[in-house]
């Protein structure tokens, strides 16, 4: 039985198409279908519902040390009030789950962590952390929203002059008609955006009041379909497709976020011995069809990869993929067939990511 | 039969022209749970079609849909405009045919549109 979120019943009233998602019943896309809620976070605005994402707070005077020995990515030089990406990996290097870290301060920090490795993450977090460290899993007390897209700010500004200003920071206490938020200037859109979060009680208030103000700059209700071609086209990995217990973090192509010269941290010794003989691209589809995931990929009629997303684009007008291919065919330009139910369609490697948005 | 629009129960239409020669395609209903089209995969002229079997797929954004046959026969000719423009299935269903089939030599169970109207209820 899917979990509902603080939101449910408005996704319904607003005929939301609600679909079984990593354990809650979410809207896959509204009346307005996933082209149009796509186009909206492109160009003005959209809304979505993240109260399914997990969140875990580590606290404690050997927190910092933690943090450096769970994760890839390097917490030491970080300051308050900002925010980290970091695959977090088991021994072998395999990646556990990829999240984002909220530095509260030295000795606290929140994980924002996929919905569905929320109880794998706390169980791992909680088996592996060493000395004066609380570690609690807050994500059932809380609503989540992003606000996603060109005019995000202009809404947000509408109910709030307290604003995170740089990318990857966030403001705690902001109150927005009373409602106590945490907003954070980050997302999953590759758009300038904002995540906002807020007790449970609170969440269908925000969400309302969010819709209503942003009404006049173009914003709609957006769902998991539009969230999963807005990520792709960002070229941003999702777990379970771009990354798993077998994939690490640098055969994903996610080198920024591992720290191969901190001194030790849990799957250091396993990604080194794993190396990274096949390296996560960009795969533009040339030819007619749309390769989604679990593709072969072929060079001069030799298997060299596998496809582990894709979609047709609505922003760029033609099918792209993400792949994992061995690291000698990954130059950009290269050109491979991709194998969609028996029939293969010719397809180039290609830069990460897709879209950039223009600032 | 001529003229008339008929059904399959997994959301195909087929319209004849004659006797031996129809037009296909999916319905409104359709269109509608499978939300924004981004791609129609059709046969080629020449390729044999068998009624109640998969011609065609249809792409949303999300999910990927086989198009079953209502008739046996041989594909005509194929709407090329879907190629490029598959949202037509998406702006009018009945307009946007997906192939023509000509030698029809066999039928699968046609609901008319009052039946197939009543299907869509009692589905729901």
């Amino acid at each position: 039985m899917e979990k509902k979120t603080p939101i449910y019943d408005r996704h319904v009233e607003l005929k939301g198409r609600m679909v079984p998602f990593a354990g809650y019943m979410l809207p896959v896309q509204y009346e307005t279908g996933v082209i149009t809620e796509h186009n909206a976070v492109r160009n003005t605005c959209g809304l979505f519902d993240v109260s399914h994402m997990g969140q875990i707070v580590i606290q404690g005077s050997d927190a910092l040390e933690n943090m450096n020995m769970l994760l890839t990515n390097s917490f030491t030089n970080m300051s308050d009030g900002r925010a980290r990406y970091s695959p977090m990996c088991n021994p072998e290097g395999g990646t556990i789950d990829d999240l984002i870290v909220f530095r509260i301060s030295k000795d606290k920090y929140l994980l924002g962590v996929n919905a569905a490795n929320r109880d794998k993450d706390f169980d791992w977090i909680k088996g592996n952390v060493k000395g004066n460290v609380e570690v609690i899993d807050i994500s059932d007390d809380i609503a989540q929203v992003a606000l996603q897209g060109p005019n995000s700010y202009d809404i947000l500004r509408k109910l709030t002059n307290n604003i995170p200003e740089k990318y990857y920071s966030f403001l705690e206490n902001v109150a927005i008609d009373g409602i106590n938020c945490f907003v954070s200037k980050t997302g999953y859109t590759g758009e300038l955006g904002y995540e906002i979060s807020c007790s449970k009680e609170d969440g269908v208030r925000l969400w309302n009041l969010l819709l209503d103000t942003g009404r006049d700059f173009g914003l709609i209700p957006c769902g998991l379909g539009a969230r999963d071609t807005l990520r792709l086209e960002a070229g941003m990995p999702l777990y379970g497709h771009e990354l798993s217990e077998d994939i690490s973090p640098l055969e994903a192509s996610l080198d920024f976020a591992v720290k191969m010269d901190k001194e030790d941290f849990i799957g250091k010794e396993g990604i080194r011995k794993k190396g990274a003989n096949r390296r996560r691209v960009g795969l533009r589809i040339t030819g007619r069809g749309i390769a989604r995931e679990n593709c072969d990929v072929f060079v001069d009629g030799k298997k060299v990869g596998l496809t582990t997303s894709g979609t047709h684009s609505p922003t760029l007008g033609y099918p792209i993929a993400m792949a994992l291919v061995d690291k000698d065919h990954t130059e950009t330009g290269t050109e491979v067939v991709v194998s969609v139910r028996g029939r293969e369609i010719p397809a180039v490697i290609c830069d990460l990511p897709f879209y950039t948005r223009v600032k | 039969m001529k003229g008339k629009r008929f059904y399959l129960k997994t959301h195909e239409w087929v319209e004849f022209i004659d006797e031996k020669t129809a037009r296909i395609g999916i319905s409104d209903f359709a269109q509608q749970e499978l939300g924004d089209i981004v791609f129609v995969n059709l046969p080629e002229v020449g390729d044999d079609v068998v009624a109640g079997e998969g011609f065609a797929e249809v792409e949303s954004v999300k999910s990927i849909s086989e198009v079953y046959s209502p008739v046996t026969g041989v594909v005509k000719s194929v709407n090329e405009k879907l190629q490029d423009n598959p949202e037509l299935v998406n702006e009018d269903a009945y307009d946007a045919w997906f192939v023509e089939v000509g030698d029809i030599s066999a039928k699968e169970e046609l609901l008319t549109e009052e039946e197939y109207n009543e299907f869509l209820e009692s589905e729901n």
